[in-house]
């Protein structure tokens, strides 16, 4: 039997002490002695979270199937065993092994959302690693981030050693190659380093040194050393096909969030609007063959057990040979009891046909993301989505039997007024006017639109990369509008509303597009107990309020500010194929409320047709 | 055709629950294959029974699970697949058809547990704690103050404690009732005696317990007859 890292009285004084044990079903256990790299991989939130997550089954499948490494996993310890570790000195440990993750030789972080920044310090604490780069020895781990909030990496700078920019399956080999000779010939941390940061993707924060203006901005952003890139290139996987897929990913003993085959089918979005980091960063638009993800979901199904397949990408209906796939899923799979889950899909005849097909009509509800109420909004935003794509898709989706429609919109949009606001309540009005118009014998009692509204946060890498936020209030008021017009209309029985918070938002705004004196602002929060910022339970506004306030910058700066034009940005050193000029048209074309057709449609010269792959040589239609 | 399983559950696989234990064999009999019963519907699910929830912490040698399957397969084959793809911890000894009618549900035929019980190093009261057990189990009622959310309840335990003995290297081991007439877990018969004859507090987590053998009673002429489960049915040969 596994020895564990924590007793039994620990075990059985906490909540689900199976997030600690590992020991699951397809988790890879390797003898230390025989492997030259330990590599711990940590997804910076509890469990249940960072288990559902795609890109470390992905790596830790990749490094694992190398002899000479042993990855393992690390989540952030819930709060209940997080305050025992501190009392009684118990250093962070990989679930594999259950060794310190001092001891390993790299700790991977993967950054999926910004508020989980006082995770990553936790990691670290409880790890027993020195919180900055500058501290660490040369028995330190090196602590490397990834993920898409790597493509602003700056407010993080201090506590990372390096950053991996982009698609972690093409240059993590040549990295852990070059970490196995410098460590057999036993040279310095600093000289891994330094080699390390010419590999294309590869960032060393601390081999490059910012100057600011007297505004408070970027004057220059350079390496310290001649030979060091001054940019670095976003790694990109060209052949989706070939990339390496985990086959047996791990299966988890208690439910987590994505408890079930996860494939995906493609990577990136041919639609480009304007609000969505994801659309840029990871164009260009790639395709797995139909051929390979049959292969994958039948494996993973039986390598796995789950009785759940749900497809991943950012907009499946855009998948050019969806029908295919899923008459394959159905046909092969719903026999032997195997659940179907197509989440972003388009609500067209086909996508209602099938979900009338894997899912209980009745009891489960449509979604739509129109994203903003206005046609104007959603011009300005380039949502290639018409007020009559979904009032056509609502009322195909009612004479089908559905009485249940989600609706999801951003408030707090660059170029929104009121009138965009309240369209949001007019939109669901027209689609339960639509549901009425439907027979009484026809229809299924009442219908329940559900309106979601979440604030809009600036992203480093999109057209909106220079918009300015609001302050909170007027967030709140932007809401209290939408909730009033509701009220006026003449469904508003079948409408409920819900916001999300305003003041997290802004802090999210201020980390997507912060620069390395946000450091300082994090470090400060965590030291006075900020952690799982995620988490409405322990949010604390005023605890980051008050961090901001003690190191001294103001947080409107990053926030509230519009930035100029011509502004250098703390992440312009990353390239990812996007070119800044393509970013700054779009930014003026939403301004004259003009939309860019999609990348099937038409190349609008973005710049990713470089890379020479994906959606930039199909053959157009 | 109805079969009941058997597994142990040891080591690290304590800390799983009993729902959790649930879906680890959903998934390990459609990794192996194992064609199940599953019920109508939209989301079907398996078919599966356990015969007594077994609490996070303890261990077992003796779990219970009934399952329906729906194409037949020898009881060797079945063990060895649950076992060869399973988790470390858990190990499945005995996989038998049972007969329908009166023994086909385990949840309902179980009457009675074995239990072993021993302190977890650093949680052992006095020395002499064994040479007090007999002046306990010996008494002809243990009154035990049963807290429930609305009521506080008298409860003599006694009779639903049908043998104990302890063994050299400082093992209790109990023969409990168990089951939904009468449910009496053997943490309450250890805390009772370390309370009632010792006069100490019992310490959290001072218990390693493990679940030896569930039984069924076929009572003759008012005595007990236990029965261990896996002997209410016969193995699968194909």
């Amino acid at each position: 039997m596994r020895k564990l890292a924590l007793s039994d009285e620990i075990l059985l004084s906490v909540e689900k002490p199976a997030r600690y044990i590992g020991g699951e079903i397809n988790a890879v256990v390797k003898d230390k002695k025989n492997v030259d790299i330990r590599f711990a991989m940590c997804f910076p939130d509890v469990y249940e979270i960072g288990m559902s997550h795609l890109g470390i089954q992905i790596l830790y499948d990749m490094f694992n199937k190398r002899d000479d490494v042993w990855c393992e996993r690390v989540y952030s310890p819930w709060v209940d065993l997080d305050r025992i570790m501190r009392k009684e000195q118990i250093p962070l440990f990989a679930l594999e092994s259950q060794d310190p993750i001092r001891d390993f030789d790299f700790v991977g972080i993967t950054l999926q959302y910004e508020m989980c920044y006082t995770n990553v310090l936790q990691i670290l604490d409880l790890g027993q690693i020195p919180l900055m780069s500058k501290d660490r020895g040369e028995n330190d781990p090196f602590v490397i981030g990834g993920g898409p909030c790597a493509y602003n990496p700056e407010p993080l700078a201090p506590f990372f050693d390096l950053f991996y920019i982009g698609e972690g399956e093409t240059v993590y080999d040549s990295l852990l190659n070059l970490y196995k000779d410098c460590k057999r010939e036993h040279l310095p941390r600093r000289e891994f380093l330094h080699q390390a940061a010419k590999i294309p993707g590869i960032y060393v924060p601390s081999l490059y040194k910012v100057t600011y203006k007297e505004d408070g901005t970027i004057q220059s952003f350079l390496p310290i050393e001649p030979d060091i890139p001054t940019a670095i290139e976003k790694q990109v996987v060209m052949d989706m096909t070939a990339s390496s897929y985990p086959e047996k990913p791990v299966v988890p003993f208690i439910k987590v969030t994505q408890d079930r085959v996860v494939l995906e089918i493609q990577r990136g979005c041919i639609r480009g609007c304007r609000f969505c980091q994801a659309g840029m960063i990871y164009r260009p638009t790639r395709e797995r063959s139909l051929q390979c993800l049959k292969e994958y979901a039948a494996k993973m199904l039986k390598n796995t057990g789950h009785e759940e397949i749900s497809l991943s990408s950012l907009s499946s209906s855009d998948y050019s040979e969806l029908k295919g796939l899923v008459t394959y899923l159905i046909e092969e799979f719903r026999s032997q009891n195997i659940n179907i889950s197509l989440p972003s899909l388009r609500i067209d005849a086909f996508s209602l046909d099938v979900m009338s097909k894997v899912q209980d009509v009745r009891k489960s509800s449509l979604t739509f993301a129109p994203e903003a109420g206005s046609q104007r909004m959603r011009d300005v935003i380039n949502k290639g989505l018409t007020e009559d794509d979904i009032l056509q898709g609502a009322e195909e989706a009612f004479h089908g039997g559905w009485n249940k429609v989600k609706l999801y919109f951003m408030l707090g949009l660059p170029l929104e007024t009121e009138e965009d606001r309240k369209a949001i309540a007019h939109l669901a009005d027209a689609i339960a006017r639509n549901y009425y118009e439907i027979s009484k014998e026809e229809r299924n009692g009442k219908c329940q639109i559900t309106v979601s509204t979440s604030f809009f946060v600036p992203k480093p890498f999109t057209p909106f990369q220079w918009a300015g936020m609001h302050p909170v209030e007027d967030y709140l008021g932007f809401a209290k509008t939408v909730n009033h017009e509701i009220k006026e209309m003449l469904n508003h029985k079948s409408i409920r509303y819900n916001w999300h918070q305003a003041d997290v938002t802004l802090l999210e705004g201020a980390f997507a597009r912060g620069d390395r004196k946000i450091a300082k602002v994090i470090l400060d929060a965590y030291r006075n107990g900020a952690l799982y910022d995620a988490w409405t339970e322990f949010w604390d506004y005023d605890r980051w309020l008050a961090a901001f306030e003690h190191v001294g910058i103001p947080m409107d700066f990053y926030t509230i500010r519009e930035r100029d034009e011509d502004e250098i940005f703390p992440w312009d050193f990353i390239h990812i194929g996007v070119t800044k000029e393509f970013l700054k048209k779009e930014w003026k074309k939403a301004h004259d409320e003009e939309i860019t057709p999609n990348c099937r449609q038409k190349c609008s010269g973005c710049g990713v047709s470089r890379y020479k792959g994906g959606v930039c040589i199909e053959s157009k239609g | 055709m109805k079969v009941r399983v058997k597994f142990s559950k040891q080591g690290s696989m304590k800390f799983i629950g009993h729902l959790d234990i649930m879906r680890y064999f959903q998934k390990a009999i459609r990794r192996d294959g194992i064609d199940v019963a599953c019920t109508e519907g939209f989301n079907p699910h398996m078919i599966m029974s356990f015969a007594s929830p077994l609490g996070i912490g303890l261990t077992s040698d003796a779990e219970y699970m009934d399952i329906e399957l729906r194409t037949p397969v020898s009881s060797q084959e079945a063990i060895d697949a649950l076992n060869r793809n399973g988790a470390d911890g858990i190990t499945v000894t005995r996989f038998i058809q049972i007969p329908e009618g009166k023994a086909d549900k385990a949840m309902t035929l179980v009457v009675a547990a074995d239990y072993t019980l021993r302190f977890r190093p650093g949680h052992e009261p006095a020395a002499s704690w064994k040479s007090n057990l007999n002046d306990f189990f010996s008494r002809k009622s243990i009154p035990v103050l049963k807290k429930t959310k609305r009521s506080e309840k008298e409860v003599d335990i006694r009779p639903m404690i049908y043998d104990w003995s302890v063994t050299s290297d400082d093992t209790l081991f109990l023969k409990l009732a168990s089951g939904s007439t009468a449910n009496l877990k053997p943490e309450l018969v250890m805390d009772t005696f370390l309370m009632q004859q010792l006069h100490v507090e019992p310490d959290p987590f001072a218990y390693e317990i493990n679940r030896c053998e569930l039984y069924a009673d076929f009572s003759e002429e008012g005595l007990h007859k236990f029965i261990p489960l896996d002997e209410l049915g016969t193995g699968i040969e194909l």
